[in-house]
Order: structure tokens, then sequence, then C-alpha cells
């Protein structure tokens, strides 16, 4: 098991490229509509949270995740799984 | 709560219903759609998503707004739209079958010509088992639905067409996207995937918006040491790839290795319908498992006996086929000696996508097009990789080397008039 402020960690490592707004993070931070990313952000940040952690994020797992929280969550099942 | 309900000040004067929630205009999610068309109108002459073709004078040439146009943004990649066998198999089903078949496939709308359009289908191909949808649209949507289940896997390349996805949507199979056209990026998210679960990989053979080619050989040998099935949508390819036109699986050599190529007839074959080949020996059973298929009609007798017909002459039309080569090589040379920045570093297929810097000029430069008698397609987000602006230029057999240079000086005059060129 990996802890959760490490999944954080790196998650907000791989959110910076991404975060042109400079939009403070936490774990209430959503994708959509603080960062504003749209669908082909959010394709090349999944990409790279998945070689990240060696897991796959399906289209229909990511559609249920709003926020990093919830991105913490899931990432922490799949590598529990995996 | 009914008490609340009931309450005389909750009733506005002007309810024909008493307490009936105000209804919310639906509409008002497409305000901004609305607004950015509005622009655009305001600001150039002609709209490149209204054009009317008044008259169709050959696969090449229309008139659009009374003035003669060369066509450089249709699918009508082999010429066949005009090809006097074609046009005389239509007429002759539409006079002997009627007009229409009002069923479907699998009750009333099975007539002889979805059968010989069939047949003709696994002539060209040489596999055992070709199913003729209404759009190629519908064969992504059936295929990829019915063939991944709960608990399989689609697996899809990011920057694949809207049909794909659509497919992914309407079935219960979980979906996984790879980077576009990435062999390595396919081959380590077919790793992750439980070892024996079902998987279909999805691939095109050429992709519509850069006209870029699928690395199929790769690819497929990667499905493959991973126990994937295979899909190839040959839509942009079928009629020009390969020694008997049929995509660029034929061209990779991996016809033996491919499960399934979907295909379309409104593209190379010149008419409208869509089509599935496979040599796998329970594919019959889809005829009746499959939704898209099933509920819905089939072609009119004379749509796919012109399609039997462009089948049976597209296998032996290899000048055509080195001709359209030439035709896209020049263009997409003599493009880039203009300073034009396109979408891939040679032509790799009858696709040149010009890289446009941004909406406005995109616009500008469409129109400078149209107004010198040259139409090309406008392609924007979120049709378009990355964001980009493209003008899609998309050749045609027919095209002849003299229009190919009036193509060319066109696109240098309009260029450099709206300053994408110097
Ligand atoms: C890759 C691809 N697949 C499928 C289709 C759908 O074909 P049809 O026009 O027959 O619905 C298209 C056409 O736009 C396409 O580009």
């Amino acid at each position: 098991m990996i802890d959760r402020e490490n999944v954080f960690a790196r998650l907000a490592a791989l959110i910076e490229p991404f975060n042109r707004k400079s939009a403070p993070l936490s774990e209430a931070t959503t994708f959509a509509g603080d960062l504003e990313w749209d669908s082909l952000t959010v394709m090349d940040f999944v990409a790279a949270v998945e070689d990240e952690f060696d897991i796959l994020i399906t289209m229909n797992m990511q559609a249920e995740i709003e926020t990093v929280g919830q991105l913490v969550d899931a990432v922490g099942k799949l590598r529990s799984q995996a | 709560m009914t008490d609340a309900l009931a309450t005389p000040d909750a009733v506005r004067s002007d309810d024909l219903v008493p307490h009936a929630p105000r209804s919310r205009d639906l509409f008002a999610k497409f305000d901004g759609l609305i607004a950015e068309r509005h622009a655009l109108l305001q600001t150039n002459v002609h709209d490149p998503l209204g054009v009317v073709m008044e008259q169709v004078l050959s696969p090449t040439r229309a008139i659009i707004k009374g003035r003669e146009t060369i066509l450089l943004g249709t699918y009508n990649y082999m010429g066949m739209t005009f090809d006097p066998d074609v046009l005389a198999a239509g007429e002759r089903a539409l006079r002997e079958y009627g007009s229409g078949t009002t069923g479907s496939r699998v009750l009333n709308g099975t007539y002889q010509t979805h059968k010989a359009c069939e047949d003709a289908l696994r002539d060209f191909y040489a596999m055992d088992h070709a199913m003729v949808f209404s759009t190629g649209y519908q064969a992504n949507l059936g295929m990829i639905s019915t063939l991944a289940g709960k608990g399989d896997y689609v697996i899809i390349d990011g920057d694949s067409h809207a049909s794909i996805y659509d497919g992914c949507w309407l079935g219960d199979a979980e979906i996984v996207r790879f980077r576009h056209n990435d062999v390595a990026d396919l081959e380590k998210r077919l790793r992750r995937l439980p070892p024996d679960a079902g998987k279909l990989v999805v691939l095109e053979g050429v992709y519509s918006m850069l006209g870029d080619v699928a690395p199929l050989a790769e690819m497929v040998a990667a499905c493959k040491r991973h126990g994937a099935m295979t899909l190839v949508d040959e839509a942009h390819a079928m009629g020009f790839f390969g020694v008997n036109g049929r995509g660029v699986f034929e061209e990779a050599g991996v016809e033996d290795e491919v499960d399934f190529v979907v295909g379309t007839f409104s593209k190379s074959v010149g008419t409208v319908g869509g089509y599935c080949v496979s040599n796998h020996p329970k594919f019959d059973v889809l005829r009746f498992a499959c939704r898209p298929y099933v509920f819905t009609a089939s072609l009119p007798p004379s749509v796919v006996a012109t399609a039997e017909a462009s089948i049976r002459k597209l296998g032996g039309a290899s000048a055509k086929r080195a001709h359209l080569w030439k035709n896209s090589r020049r263009l997409h040379g003599g493009l880039r000696e203009l300073g034009y920045r396109l979408g891939t570093e040679t032509a790799q297929s009858a696709i040149i996508a010009v890289m446009m810097p941004d909406q406005d000029r995109t616009v500008a430069t469409w129109n400078a097009l149209i107004e010198r008698g040259l139409y090309v397609n406008m392609a924007r987000p979120p049709a378009t990789p990355a964001g980009t602006f493209l003008l899609r230029c998309s050749l045609c057999a027919e095209h002849t080397d003299a229009e190919v240079e009036d193509i060319l000086r066109i696109f240098g005059e309009a260029g450099r008039e709206t300053g994408v060129i110097g």
C-alpha cells in the first residue's frame, strides 16, 4: 500500500505542467471547474498518471472522477489491486 | 408536498397548469455555439459550414454560389460517383426493385442486391463473411458495442473517429485509450489488462484529420502478443492502399492477423453505407445480435447496386491508385514549397492537412479559397487533434495534373492575401 499523502504529492507533480492558471491544489480541486481542463488535457494527464503508477484508469472510471481527492482514492484502489 | 403546492400565492396568473415548474429551455446549453456561429457569419462572406452544391458537374467540380468550383474537400478518392457502370447498375436496380426496402435487413429488407453487394465485398477482401450496414458510422457502433460486452475491454486510439467513441459508449465494456499511433503506449496498456479478459483493439488505417497512417504491422503484432482481437477501420484507405485496394492492413502485410475490417461506401466507393468483413467462423451471428444492424432499415437497392458495381471495379483500379498517389505527392510538395505547414512530413494518404494558426485566419483563408473557386474542408476542435485548426484537402483520382497546378496557384494567392504564407 502507498499512503494518501504520497499519492497526492505525486499527482500534484503530474498536475503541475497542466495547471496553466496556477489554481491552488487540494483534494477538493475539480478538474473541469477549477483547473478548467478540456478533454484533450484530461487525456494527456490520465496517460501520465497511468504510467506513473503503472495502472489503467478506464474511461468509464474517469467519468466518475471529478476531484483530485477522488483520483487519489481511485489510484490507491487500483494500486492495491495491481 | 401537497400542502405547500396548494398555497394560492404560489400560483402565477399566467400559469395554465397551476404549480407546474417553469420549464427550463434545453437549448440554453447551445448559446455559446449560437454566438460563435453568429460571429463567424458577421465577419465572413461565405459560411464554411453552410456550403450548398447547386450543381455537381463531376467528381472534382461543382457549382457553388453560381461559380464553378474545384472540389478538394470530398471523400470521393477514387472518383466513382459518375462512373457509367456504377450509374447504370443503380438505375437498373431502382427500376427493378423500387426506391426503398422499407424494412430491416433481418426482416423484409434483404434483397438480391444486398446479397450481391456482400458477395462483392467478400471477393474484394477474399474473406469469408461480409455484413452491410446502413452507414459506416453504424458499422462501428454495431461492431464495437456488440463484440465487447460487460467485463471485456475496448482499447482505442485517442484520435479515434467519433463513430468509434460512440460505439464504446453504446456498449457495456471498459474503455481504455492509448496515445495516438504510439505502439509502445498501446503495448504498455495491453500489458496492464487482466490476461484472461476479452479484449478488442480498434485501429484506423488512415486517420482522417491529419491524413497520417497507423503503424499497423507493429500494432497488430502487439495485439497478438497480448491475446487481443483487432478491428481496423479502413474508411479513408479502402480503394487506395494495397495492391488490391483493401486498405493499409493489406499494404502492411497483416491481412491474416486482423480479425475485423470495417469500412464505408461513402468515400472511395462513392455512395452511402457501411460494412464489416471477417473470417471469424461465427461472424454471421452478429446479424441477429447487433442492434444498429437490426433496428434500422436497410439501404435502398439502388444504393447497394451502385456499391457492388463500384467495389467490383475498385479491385483492379491500380492505374487510378497510381494517379491518386501522384496527385497527393504533388499537392503535398507544392503546398510545402509555398510555405504552408502540413500535418505530415510526407504525403502519407490522399488527405493533406494544412495547419492554420488560429480560427480567424482559418476562416479567412477558407473564404479566400472559395472566392477563387476552390473548396476544401475546414476542421477545428474538438474534431481535430491537439486543438488545431486545419484546412483539409482530400484528393481525387480524377483530379488532372492541370487541376492540381491550379489548386496550388489558388493556395498561393489565398495564403498571401490572408498573411498565412509570405
Ligand atoms: C474513420 C471513419 N470511420 C467511419 C466513418 C463513418 O462513415 P459513414 O460516412 O459511412 O457513416 C467515417 C466517416 O466520416 C470515418 O472517417
